[in-house]
């Protein structure tokens, strides 16, 4: 098994006729992804390399049986991509845009919350990668192979450096899972860690967070009344001074909230290891699956 | 729940021009850049007034930025005193003269964009002209607070429950409902992540008012608001940082004396945190983002170098969508172009890494060490700053 994506994958691409849509879409065609349509208005009968061109969601959900989306608009159109995604009857969401309105993340938030068989990831995130299967995004799935470690980060290049020690030690992932470093995420810690607890080939979560918001001690209530695997955590932006965007929106300690050290103080407390570095991350992580 | 507000953004007479927009009641006022521009505001508006300094730092009263004047000489005096003043490392560049009328009451009103709740959150106290935070600790009965579910708005019922909540005279339950809707309007219509307004005040003639304004709008949805792009007022800020963002570049200042160089936020930060604890002082964050090509590299070391603090700089980078080839290119081309004094340790990860280390073995800079991990890049680099510094 893995989560979110795999064999079952059917994938249809949101700006999949853009530059930066096609690259990524036909890599993730390339690493076994099916790669079944694109979404343009206006391109609706025109291909991708073999790859049909719909003008709504709905019509290609009709003629190809998509299962998956990637969201991959400018930011201006993505909360209306990620709305008709959702109206289109699309089950897993996917969007890599950067730079959507924080006001149009609470409404599609909003939107999606009501219907429960949903479940979007990002916006703003790398993608989700289960090695072997299927990659849905701008993962470097080169540096990734199958295993039993799942992963679920609010950065990108963190995530390849975590993972790619953890490869070096010779442990492969079940799924990693970028869910993006906005202020209003679709999927927060706790909805992905939830799907690891529940998924027979994750026997080690790895979950990397970051200074802001208050996700990482929402993650460590849920752990400590629902989890029985060993999770090992990460946080970054321990000395970033209080009042700086580094970044990610969502990357700013406000007052006494979404400090570093009272998330890992939150982790630590319900028997969760983090570790300082993320070469450390990589080596609890290895110590434990070593036994 | 989030009860501390993000930063001020928008200095206070801007967001007051936002509210104008939806005709918030103010007390009559100008903005002034001069002693002499402060005197004439003073002619148009009378007396007695209020002097205050345009900062985007709270506790300017405290520090003797805000101040009343009954004459033209007090204005001249409080103006001069006030204009170029240091406000806890904030420059006065300007300032806001305001009619000082009569107030019998102090109230306190926002809409906060609270992240954990996934919703606006709109607050109102009785206990104005305070810090919100003293409030909540000390007296949270008078703070009254509500969640407003995005898709369904805020409505006049709302608006009573959070006043008879929070214990507003009677006769201005209704005025302040009202308040608190335009605010609410305020925050949707411009996408505004903060608009908060610390005093309301209510006048003896019974008029509800915003004496101050902190607004803060998401810079995502600028494209909505071309109207607001020039309350953005990037003078304020540090010239490397605003050099930075004209080039597309996410940087920030930090107070210690190694340069960063990396991609992606997550990455950069962690680099931040290795390094600290190396032992060192991180000079800056620079994020070049993902795909940064030689030139954008050669862009960034530019910016990094232009702080005179920097005794060293660490580029890290774990290529993803970046090509570390790219990445030693640019090093290259900007170590040639720049000729730095201080050495570059140079740990670089991912895709083409090999090319790259190839690239800078052949090239053979004397002032480039490239390391293999992202620990040990950290101590190198915090070695060679301290050698540097000697």
């Amino acid at each position: 098994m893995s989560i979110l994506v795999g064999e079952d994958t059917r994938l249809a691409v949101s700006g999949l006729t853009g530059r930066e849509g096609s690259y990524h879409a036909m890599n993730n065609r390339r690493y076994g992804t099916s790669v079944v349509a694109g979404i343009t208005p206006g391109k609706g009968g025109q291909d991708v390399e073999g790859v049909p061109v719909f003008n709504t969601f709905r019509q290609a959900a009709a003629a190809t049986q998509a299962n998956t989306a990637m969201i991959f608009v400018p930011p201006r159109f993505a909360a209306d991509s990620i709305l008709e995604a959702e109206d289109a009857g699309i089950a897993t969401i996917i969007a890599i845009t950067e730079g959507i309105p924080a006001h149009d993340e609470l409404m599609v938030f909003n939107v999606l919350k009501r219907n429960p068989a949903v479940r979007l990831v990002g916006p703003n995130c790398p993608g989700v990668l289960s090695p072997g299967k299927a990659n849905v995004g701008i993962i470097p799935a080169a540096f990734f192979k199958p295993g039993n470690v799942g992963v679920v980060s609010r950065s990108g290049t963190l995530t390849y450096q975590i993972g790619n020690e953890l490869a070096q030690s010779g442990f492969g992932n079940s799924t990693i899972v970028g869910i993006g470093g906005d202020p209003v995420p679709g999927s927060s810690f706790v909805d992905i860690i939830a799907l690891f607890e529940a998924d027979p080939e994750t026997e080690l979560i790895v979950m990397s967070g970051e200074i802001g918001g208050s996700a990482e001690e929402e993650a460590a209530q849920y752990i400590a009344e629902h989890v029985s695997k060993p999770v090992v955590a990460y946080i970054a932006g321990l000395t970033a001074p209080p009042g700086k965007t580094m970044g990610h929106a969502g990357a700013i300690v406000s007052g006494s909230s979404g400090g570093g050290q009272a998330k890992i103080d939150a982790l630590e407390a319900v028997g969760v290891r983090v570790g300082r570095t993320p070469t450390q991350v990589a080596q609890i992580a290895v110590e434990i699956l070593r036994g | 729940m989030n009860y501390r507000a993000p930063p001020m953004d928008l200095l206070e007479y801007k967001g007051k021009q936002v509210l104008a927009r939806y005709d918030v009641a103010q007390l009559p006022g100008r903005e002034a850049t001069t002693v002499d521009a402060a005197i004439a505001a003073a002619e148009e508006i009378g007396f007695p007034i209020v002097i205050k300094a345009q900062v985007k730092i709270g506790g300017r009263g405290k520090a003797g930025g805000i101040k009343i004047a009954n004459t033209l000489d007090e204005v001249r005096e409080h103006a001069t005193h006030i204009l170029g003043m240091d406000i806890r490392g904030h420059i006065v560049h300007e300032l806001w003269l305001q009619l000082a009328s009569a107030i019998v009451a102090e109230y306190y009103a926002a809409v906060v964009f609270d992240r954990s709740a996934k919703a606006p959150l709109v607050m109102l106290s009785t206990q104005g002209g305070m810090e919100i935070e003293q409030v909540a600790a000390e007296h949270p009965d008078a703070l009254a607070t509500l969640h407003v579910d995005p898709l369904v708005g805020f409505h006049p019922f709302h608006a009573r429950r959070l006043a008879y909540e929070a214990g507003v005279d009677a006769d201005v339950v209704r005025p302040v409902g009202d308040m608190l809707a335009t605010l609410y309007e305020v925050f949707v219509g411009e996408d505004a992540t903060l608009v908060e307004i610390n005093p309301l005040v209510i006048t003896p003639d019974r008029e509800v008012a915003a004496l101050d304004a902190k607004v803060t709008l998401d810079d995502n949805a600028m494209f909505r608001h071309p109207e607001n792009a020039t309350l953005d007022d990037s003078s304020a800020a540090d010239p490397q940082e605003a050099m930075a963002k004209k080039r597309g570049l996410t940087y920030v200042k930090l107070d210690g004396d190694i340069g960063i160089f990396g991609n992606g936020a997550g990455l950069v930060m962690s680099t931040l945190d290795v390094v600290a604890h190396a032992g060192g002082a991180p000079a800056n964050f620079l994020d070049a983002g993902g795909g940064a090509k030689a030139e954008a590299i050669a862009t960034s070391v530019d910016v990094i170098l232009g702080n005179p603090n920097v005794k060293a700089v660490l580029f890290n980078v774990f290529g993803g969508i970046t090509r570390c080839d790219e990445v030693a290119k640019g090093i290259i081309e900007a170590y040639g172009m720049l000729k730095p004094s201080v050495p570059f340790v140079v740990r670089l990860d991912g895709t083409n890494d090999v090319a790259a280390r190839k690239l800078l073995a052949d090239a053979n800079l004397p002032g480039v060490f490239p390391e293999a991990t992202m620990d040990g890049a950290a101590a190198r680099v915090v070695a060679l700053a301290r050698e540097h510094a000697a």
